[in-house]
């Protein structure tokens, strides 16, 4: 059984702005009945304050599916269009008190409602329908993939099925999944290598990794229920402790570290090396 | 809240009898069978009792029971001997709806070089025997088939099978995990060689299990070690558990007669009503079926939220949806059926047993039709009192797998 938090259950038994806007100006349709889930989102807007003044939404699908277009139409609720559009699946997510893993991609297909609903009323296309269908099982394209991987910062094809299903069914786009994932990931250290200091002091580096540990990396595994502390540095390798959402289990901290290290390396040094330290 | 646990296929509660038959096995009677004393002497008369009673609900002799620690053990056993006893043929038999535990041996023996026919089924989940028969060949070295389906309920015709096999020299090996204790068996009149069971079907705890295997017939054990079992499976004796299946194959025989009289008049009724809520139906064989299961969709809502709001009523059940499945995509045996996605999507099973009662099944019809309609109420696919007009039924990606 999932362990859904109070707040899912409650916007899965009560939920809220069930149906159809009075005045549709924007519609987004997100999934299909053959994917199993599916979610329709309408939207009417205050044209002269750019403002979203009601929300409804129709869904088909499981009771992380109900609570999060529920949770997303009181979020987006008297949000101007752009306030609206900053919301990712992320905060969707957090604002339920959290999804299981597995069912991350009830909050993306939210999300992409929204985006969809917004550029519906904008008159303009939907940037994450565009792109190449990688995986053709539930029609996930690269342009959705790549911006679920940066917003959610995932390092994992599991991940990447967790979060848009794509992959979990017949399994063979999964050599492309890889492929593309190494692709993003790839450029999100180059890119961000081209920002990374140059020559730096010993002092400098430690001072740039304990920065980047507390600013960005800890806050990003708190999220999870996950937390990082610095040991020490020796050169290039950082000493760290690492706690996982689930403390003691070994298989999601060899994913920690390895994400641990792939931010640091984006952040602050492509040679550094990550250890985790046993007391 | 009053729990109606309507999910006996998923495993069952242990029947008071046999927890108290097992308790002495955990306190006093702690001996090791094997041993050379007292303590281990006074065991081996009731194990030797325990292996009667299970012999006496199969129809076959003591010695052509081997206890296993589950169902999957079981399984896995028969297929790995009848692989290792027949080292030059290279073919297995097996269909596409049998449970994980066969079916996920599938890609391994690809690997090792085995051809692997799986048997399709129709749309009432009914074996596609000419399929089968074209399948057959010198160098099947096993065919696998289920007595019994765990979602639907559909019954195979193992002992038609079973007699086709022998005419031809190969081993037919049955999982009845879902079918012992529901439907009679008597291995004596039968040509199967092996027989798959799991104590937890049939109200014995959980991590118990026996094979049956025909005497005289070729075996390989799956777990190498001592000489229990007459080295047909290492491993000390799970006495207690053993003693604990024994004592539910004693009370399976006696209720054989309840399950298939007042067990199916109630799951008939719980059926009858359901199928009374617009766009339901049942999907599988509702002739050849085990008589405690029915599986009924209700098209347009999704599987995972209907077994929420019953939970919420207390009311214990399963479904074949994708949300479920931990797939993604909805159960292999429903897809093997052929089961539109509209439906396959709101599949719900419920499963009874000998401890349910009417009144249990009248809250349950009350309580459905309101779970259905509140669901519906939300689905971007229904709209009043019928299917929505909408353009999400299949995907807009023209190369879905799924949507075809
Ligand atoms: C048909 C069938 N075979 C095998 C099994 C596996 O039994 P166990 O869980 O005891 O390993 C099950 C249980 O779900 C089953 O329904
Ligand atoms: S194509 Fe992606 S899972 Fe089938």
């Amino acid at each position: 059984m999932w362990e859904y938090t109070d707040r899912v259950m409650d916007h899965f038994e009560n939920p809220r702005n069930v149906g159809v806007v009075p005045r549709i100006d924007g519609e987004g349709q997100v999934g299909s009945l053959s994917c199993g889930d599916a979610l329709r989102l309408t939207i009417q807007v205050d044209k002269d304050k750019d403002l979203i003044e009601d929300a409804k939404f129709q869904t088909f699908g499981c009771a992380s599916a109900i609570a999060s277009s529920s949770a997303l139409t009181e979020m987006i609720k008297g949000k101007t269009l752009d306030e609206a559009l900053a919301i990712t699946n992320q905060d969707i997510a957090e604002y339920l008190g959290g999804l299981p893993r597995e069912k991350m991609h009830c909050s993306v297909m939210g999300q992409e409602a929204l985006e969809a609903a917004v550029a519906n009323y904008r008159g303009v296309p939907v940037k994450s329908a565009q792109g190449e269908v990688i995986c053709k099982c539930f029609g996930v394209t690269d342009v959705e993939i790549e911006k679920v991987v940066k917003t959610n910062r995932l390092t994992t094809v599991e991940e990447i099925t967790q979060f848009t299903k794509a992959g979990g069914g017949c399994g063979q786009c999964k050599p492309k999944l890889e492929e593309l994932l190494a692709r993003i990931l790839h450029q999100q250290t180059s890119r961000s290598s081209e920002v990374k200091p140059g020559r730096m002091t010993a002092l400098k580096r430690i001072k740039l990794i304990e920065e980047a540990i507390n600013t960005q990396i800890a806050p990003a595994l708190m999220r999870d229920g996950g937390d990082i502390e610095l040991v020490d540095v020796d050169g290039y390798e950082v000493l760290v402790t690492l706690k996982g959402a689930c403390a003691s289990c070994p298989a999601s901290k060899a994913t920690l570290a390895d994400f641990v290290t792939e931010r640091l390396r984006a952040l602050v040094d492509d040679h550094i090396v990550v250890k985790e330290y046993h007391a | 809240m009053k729990t109606i646990y309507f999910d006996n296929n998923a495993t069952t509660q242990v029947d008071p009898q046999v927890f108290e038959a097992m308790v002495p096995f955990f306190k006093e009677l702690y001996g090791n069978p094997s041993s050379m004393h007292h303590k281990g002497g006074e065991v081996a008369p009731y194990i030797r009792q325990a292996r009667q009673h299970l012999a006496d609900l199969l129809g076959c002799l003591p010695d052509e029971i081997i206890y296993t620690s589950c169902g999957s053990e079981s399984d896995n056993t028969a297929l790995w001997s009848a692989i290792r006893t027949q080292p030059d043929k290279k073919h297995l038999i097996t269909s596409r709806v049998e449970h994980s535990a066969v079916i996920n041996n599938v890609p391994l023996l690809r690997r090792l070089g085995y051809r692997i026919s799986e048997i399709g089924v129709d749309k009432y989940g009914r074996l596609d025997m000419e399929e089968f028969l074209r399948a057959l060949s010198p160098d099947t070295a096993l065919v696998s088939f289920h007595w019994a389906n765990n979602e639907t309920g559909v019954i195979f015709p193992v002992e038609e099978i079973a007699g086709i096999c022998h005419e031809r020299g190969v081993v037919f090996h049955t999982d009845a995990v879902q079918a012992v204790g529901k439907i009679p068996m008597d291995m004596r009149g039968s040509k199967i060689d092996m027989l798959s069971l799991a104590g937890h079907k049939l109200h014995a705890p959980k991590g118990i299990g026996a094979l049956y295997v025909r005497k005289g017939l070729k075996f390989s054990p799956f777990l190498v070690g001592g000489h229990q079992e007459e080295g047909r499976r290492g491993g000390t004796e799970n006495v207690p558990y053993i003693i604990g299946l024994g004592k539910a194959a004693e009370l399976a025989g006696l209720r054989l007669g309840e399950e298939n009289t007042r067990v199916k008049a109630l799951r008939d009724r719980l059926e009858e009503g359901l199928l009374k809520i617009p766009y339901s139906m049942v999907n599988g064989d509702r002739v050849n079926r085990l008589p405690n299961t029915t599986n009924i969709s209700f098209e347009y809502i999704e599987g995972e939220s209907i077994l929420f709001h019953l939970s919420h009523y207390g009311i214990c059940a399963s479904s074949g949806s994708a949300c479920t499945s931990g797939s993604l995509e909805p159960s292999h045996v429903l897809r093997a059926m052929g089961v539109p996605f509209t439906a396959a999507h709101g599949s719900i099973r419920l499963s009874l047993c000998t401890y349910n009662t009417e009144e249990e099944v009248d809250f349950a019809l009350e309580k459905f039709p309101l779970i259905v309609a509140k669901l519906r109420g939300l689905s971007p696919f229904w709209k009043d009192d019928g299917p929505a007009e909408s353009t999400l039924l299949t995907c807009d990606s023209d190369s879905c797998n799924l949507c075809g």
